[in-house]
C-alpha cells in the first residue's frame, strides 16, 4: 500500500512538473521574500521589462512567469487557484467570469477608472483593437481593404491566390478568439458572411496569435483576421513583412485584464504588482502594447460587465460554436 | 419678580414638549422614509431581476424535442450595476439541470411559473434571486423550464446608503423646522400673559380697575380672579377712606363745640395755672381739628384724584386766593408771603385739588419759618406750570428727605409744631394725580424749598 501511494506520489509530481507551458520564466530568482507565480497569456518578451522594472523596485519579490492560452489559464486556474497569485488574461469574458465566481481578490484601495476594472478584482491595463493583419506582399498592386466588406470582395476576387491561405483563431480553442468572434457576431452579420467567404478558402486555423503572426510573417498565410495589432507590431521582426489594418467599419477592443488570486498566500505583493501594473508610468509606458485611453472608455471596447457571461453560458456557447463551424468547416 | 418663588418656566416646558415631539416625529419620519425607500429601491431590483428572467425564459423553445435556450445579451446587460454586482444563473428542464450554476437553487417559482423572490447567500455573497418557469409545448412533449437569476446587492446597498444619508438630512431638517416653530409657537403662546403682565405692572398706584381687554380662553379664570381681588382690594380701600371720613367729620363737630366751651371757660378762669391748663387744652383741640381736617381733605383728594375734573385755570390767580386766604395767619406771626409772578400761568387741572395742595405748602411754610421772616412764592409756566415755596426756617432734616411726603410721617425737628404729617402727602398726590412731581430740598442759604410741578 505504502508503495503504491509512493508511487502516485511520484507520477503525480512527474505530471505536475512535466506541465507543458508556452514559456515559463524566473525573475529576481535570488529573492528573499515571496515569490509571485504569475499566469499570464501575454508573451514573456513583452511582459519581461515590466517584471524587470517590478522586480528592481521591490528586490525582496520574486516572480515565476507562466505563459499559456487563455483557455488553458482558465482550466488550469479553476482547477488550483492556491498555486497562483495573480492572473493576466486578454479574454475578458473568461476573467470576468473567474471573478464573478469568487476567484477574484477584491483590492478595495487600488483606484482605477470605474469602466477599468470590475467589482474592484478585475483591472483593465491596455486596450488593444482586434485587426485585420496582411502580408504586404500578397497584395502588392492591389489596393489594402479598410473594411470588412473590402475584405471579402478583396477575398471573392482573388479565391485561387488566398486558397489556403487566411488565417484566424480556432475559436474552440482559443479564447481571446471567441470573445472576439462573439463580439464581432453583436456588432454585425458582416462577421458570418466573413467567416462563411474565409471559410469557403480553407481558411487556416489557430491557437494563439503568436503562431499565426510567424505563419503571416514568412508568407504561409497572406491574411489574418482578428489578430491583435498591436501584438503583429510589438514583434519587430515581422514589422516589415506585414500591415495591421483597423477596420473602419468598427472595431472590437479588447482589454487585457489582471486579478489578484482570491486563495494567495502572497496579498501584499500582489497588490504591489498590480498598482505597477495599472500605473501608467510604470505599467503602460512600459509595455510595448496600447495603453487605456485616458477619459472614459472608446467606442468598440467591450465592456466589463456581466452581459459577457451569456457567451460563456454552455448552452450558448454550443449553440454559437456549432454556427461557427457550419460557415467555417465547409465540406 | 425678586421676591416671587419662581418653579421652572412655562416656555421652556412648552419648548421642551415641542422639541421633543418634533424629535420623536424626525425619528419616525427618518425610519418611515427609509423603510418606505427600502421597499421602492429592492423592488426596483426585484423588477429588473425578473424582466431578465423573463426575457431568458422568453429566449427558450423546444425544437425536435430538444431545448434550445439562446440565452439574450441584453438579460445580462440589464443588470449591469455601478458597482458591479456579481450574477448568478441556472435553467432547469423539468427540474434537471441545464445550464448555468449547478449549486444555485432559489425559490420555488409560483403556480403559473410568476416570478418568485428571495434573498439569501451564495458562494460568500448575499444575493437577490428570483425565479420564474414557462411551460414550452413541443410536437410530443411537454416540459417546464425553470431558470433562476440571482444578484449580489452591492449597488443597493449603496443606494440604501444614500437613502439613509437623505432620511436622516430629511429627518433632521424636519427636527430642526419643528424646533424654529415651536420657538415661535411657545412665544405666541406666552405673549398674552406677557401682555397682562405688562399691563398691571404700567398701571398706576391708585388704578384698581378691573381689565377689559380680551385674553385667552385659558388666562380667563386667572384675570376673573384677579379682577375680582381688585375689586374686593378697591372696595375695601375705599370703605377705609370712607371710615377715615366719617371718622374725621364726627370727631371735628364735637371738637369745635369743646373749643368753643373751652374758649369760654378761658375768659371765666382767673387763676394763671389753670388758663395754661384750659390754653393746652385749646392747642391739642386746634390739632386734633387740623389733623381732623387734613384727614378729610387727604380722603376728598384720594377720591378726586380718580375722578379728576380737568378744567383751564390760571395757577397765579389760585396762589393769591391762597395768600391772601392766609395772610391773615402770617400776620399774626409777623410773617410776609410774597407773591413773584410774571403775568398769568395758565395750566389744566383740578381747581380744588391744586387749592388745597398750595394750601398746604403754605401752611407747612408758615409753620416752620420764624418770626418776621418772608415766605418766598414764585410761580413759573415754563417748563412746565410750576409753584415754589420758599422759607427761611431750618429746613428739612436731609436724613428724611425721601419719606417726609409718605402718610403721617414728620420731620424729626417738626416736635413741638402742629401736625398730622399729611400736608406734604396731599401736595405730592394732587402732583401725581395732574402726572406732575412734589420735589423736596433745602436751600443753600438755608430754610425749605418745595416745588410743585403739575
Amino acid at each position: 500500500m505504502r508503495y503504491l501511494i509512493a508511487l502516485i506520489f511520484a507520477l503525480w509530481g512527474a505530471v505536475a512538473s512535466a506541465q507543458d507551458w508556452e514559456d515559463r520564466r524566473v525573475f529576481n530568482p535570488g529573492a528573499s521574500g515571496p515569490v509571485l507565480r504569475i499566469l499570464s497569456s501575454t508573451d514573456t518578451a513583452i511582459f519581461a521589462p515590466l517584471i524587470d522594472a517590478f522586480v528592481q523596485d521591490n528586490p525582496t519579490v520574486g516572480v515565476e512567469y507562466f505563459v499559456t492560452n487563455t483557455g488553458d489559464i482558465d482550466r488550469r486556474f479553476r482547477a488550483t487557484p492556491k498555486g497562483f497569485d495573480i492572473v493576466v488574461s486578454s479574454a475578458m469574458d473568461l476573467q470576468l467570469k473567474l471573478a464573478n465566481d469568487g476567484f477574484a481578490l477584491a483590492l478595495r484601495d487600488v483606484d482605477h477608472p470605474p469602466w477599468a476594472q470590475w467589482r474592484r478584482s478585475l483591472f483593465a491595463f491596455t486596450a488593444e483593437p482586434a485587426a485585420i493583419v496582411i502580408n504586404k506582399a500578397a497584395f502588392a498592386g492591389h489596393a489594402v481593404p479598410q473594411t470588412r466588406q473590402d475584405l471579402i470582395a478583396a477575398l471573392r476576387e482573388r479565391p485561387e491566390q488566398f486558397r489556403g491561405r487566411v488565417g484566424t483563431y480556432d475559436v474552440r480553442q482559443s479564447g481571446l478568439g471567441y470573445l472576439f468572434a462573439t463580439q464581432d457576431s453583436r456588432a454585425s452579420e458582416t462577421f458570418w458572411r466573413l467567416m462563411q467567404v474565409m471559410g469557403g478558402l480553407d481558411m487556416r486555423l489557430y491557437c494563439c496569435s503568436g503562431a499565426m503572426i510567424d505563419d503571416l510573417t514568412d508568407g504561409t498565410i497572406a491574411v489574418a483576421y482578428n489578430v491583435l495589432g498591436s501584438y503583429a507590431a510589438a514583434r519587430a521582426d515581422g514589422a516589415d513583412a506585414v500591415q495591421v489594418i483597423l477596420p473602419s467599419d468598427f472595431q472590437t477592443t479588447m482589454m487585457r485584464t489582471a486579478m489578484v488570486s482570491a486563495q494567495t498566500g502572497q496579498r501584499d505583493a500582489a497588490r504591489l504588482f498590480i498598482l505597477h501594473l495599472i500605473a501608467p508610468t510604470t505599467g503602460a509606458d512600459v509595455l510595448p502594447l496600447p495603453p487605456l485611453p485616458s477619459g472614459t472608455s472608446d467606442r468598440g471596447t467591450i465592456a466589463l460587465e456581466p452581459a459577457l457571461l451569456t457567451f460563456l453560458d454552455k448552452l450558448k456557447r454550443q449553440k454559437f460554436l456549432s454556427e461557427w463551424e457550419d460557415a467555417v468547416i465547409q465540406q | 419678580m425678586d421676591d416671587v418663588a419662581i418653579s421652572g418656566s412655562l416656555r421652556q416646558r412648552l419648548m421642551f414638549g415641542l422639541v421633543l415631539g418634533a424629535a420623536v416625529l424626525g425619528v419616525i419620519l427618518f425610519f418611515a422614509v427609509r423603510s418606505y425607500a427600502t421597499q421602492v429601491a429592492q423592488r426596483g431590483q426585484d423588477g429588473i431581476l425578473a424582466a431578465s428572467a423573463a426575457s431568458i425564459l422568453d429566449a427558450a423553445s423546444v425544437r425536435g424535442g430538444v431545448v434550445d435556450l439562446d440565452i439574450p445579451i441584453s438579460a445580462f446587460t440589464m443588470l449591469s450595476t455601478p458597482a458591479d454586482d456579481k450574477v448568478f444563473y441556472a435553467v432547469r428542464q423539468d427540474g434537471a439541470f441545464l445550464t448555468g450554476y449547478r449549486d444555485l437553487a432559489g425559490p420555488a417559482a409560483g403556480d403559473g411559473g410568476q416570478a418568485r423572490m428571495q434573498s439569501f447567500e451564495f458562494q460568500g455573497d448575499p444575493v437577490r434571486a428570483v425565479t420564474a418557469s414557462r411551460t414550452l409545448i413541443g410536437l410530443q412533449t411537454r416540459s417546464a423550464i425553470t431558470v433562476t437569476l440571482a444578484q449580489t446587492q452591492d449597488a443597493l446597498a449603496v443606494t440604501l446608503q444614500q437613502i439613509s444619508r437623505n432620511a436622516a438630512f430629511l429627518g433632521f431638517g424636519f427636527f430642526a423646522l419643528a424646533v424654529a416653530l415651536s420657538y415661535v409657537a411657545a412665544n405666541a403662546a406666552i405673549r398674552p400673559l406677557e401682555r397682562l403682565t405688562d399691563s398691571v405692572a404700567r398701571r398706576g398706584p391708585q388704578d384698581l380697575s378691573p381689565f377689559e381687554k380680551p385674553v385667552p380662553a385659558e388666562m380667563g379664570p386667572l384675570v376673573g380672579s384677579l379682577n375680582s381681588l381688585m375689586g374686593r382690594l378697591d372696595m375695601s380701600l375705599q370703605q377705609s377712606e370712607d371710615f377715615i371720613a366719617e371718622a374725621a367729620h364726627r370727631v371735628r363737630t364735637p371738637l369745635a363745640t369743646v373749643r368753643s366751651y373751652a374758649e369760654g371757660m378761658l375768659q371765666r378762669v382767673d387763676r394763671a395755672e389753670n388758663r395754661t391748663a384750659v390754653r393746652s387744652m385749646v392747642r391739642a383741640i386746634d390739632e386734633s381739628s387740623r389733623a381732623a381736617g387734613q384727614l378729610l381733605d387727604h380722603a376728598m383728594i384720594t377720591f378726586r384724584a380718580d375722578h379728576l375734573e380737568s378744567q383751564q385755570i390760571d395757577l397765579v390767580d389760585l396762589v393769591q386766593t391762597q395768600v391772601t386766604q392766609l395772610s391773615p395767619i402770617a400776620d399774626m406771626k409777623d410773617l410776609e408771603l410774597r407773591l413773584h409772578a410774571d403775568g398769568a400761568v395758565p395750566c389744566q387741572g383740578d381747581a380744588i385739588l391744586i387749592q388745597n395742595a398750595v394750601r398746604n405748602l403754605i401752611d407747612n411754610a408758615l409753620k416752620y419759618a420764624p418770626a418776621e421772616s418772608v415766605v418766598d412764592l414764585t410761580v413759573t409756566a415754563t417748563p412746565r406750570p410750576t409753584v415754589v415755596v420758599r422759607d427761611q426756617g431750618q429746613g428739612f432734616p436731609p436724613d428724611n428727605l425721601d419719606t417726609l411726603a409718605l402718610r403721617f410721617q414728620r420731620g424729626d425737628n417738626a416736635k413741638g409744631t402742629i401736625g398730622s404729617g399729611l400736608g406734604l402727602t396731599i401736595a405730592q398726590d394732587v402732583a401725581q394725580a395732574h402726572g406732575g412731581s412734589l420735589v423736596l430740598a433745602n436751600q443753600d442759604t438755608g430754610g425749605a424749598c418745595v416745588t410743585l410741578s403739575l
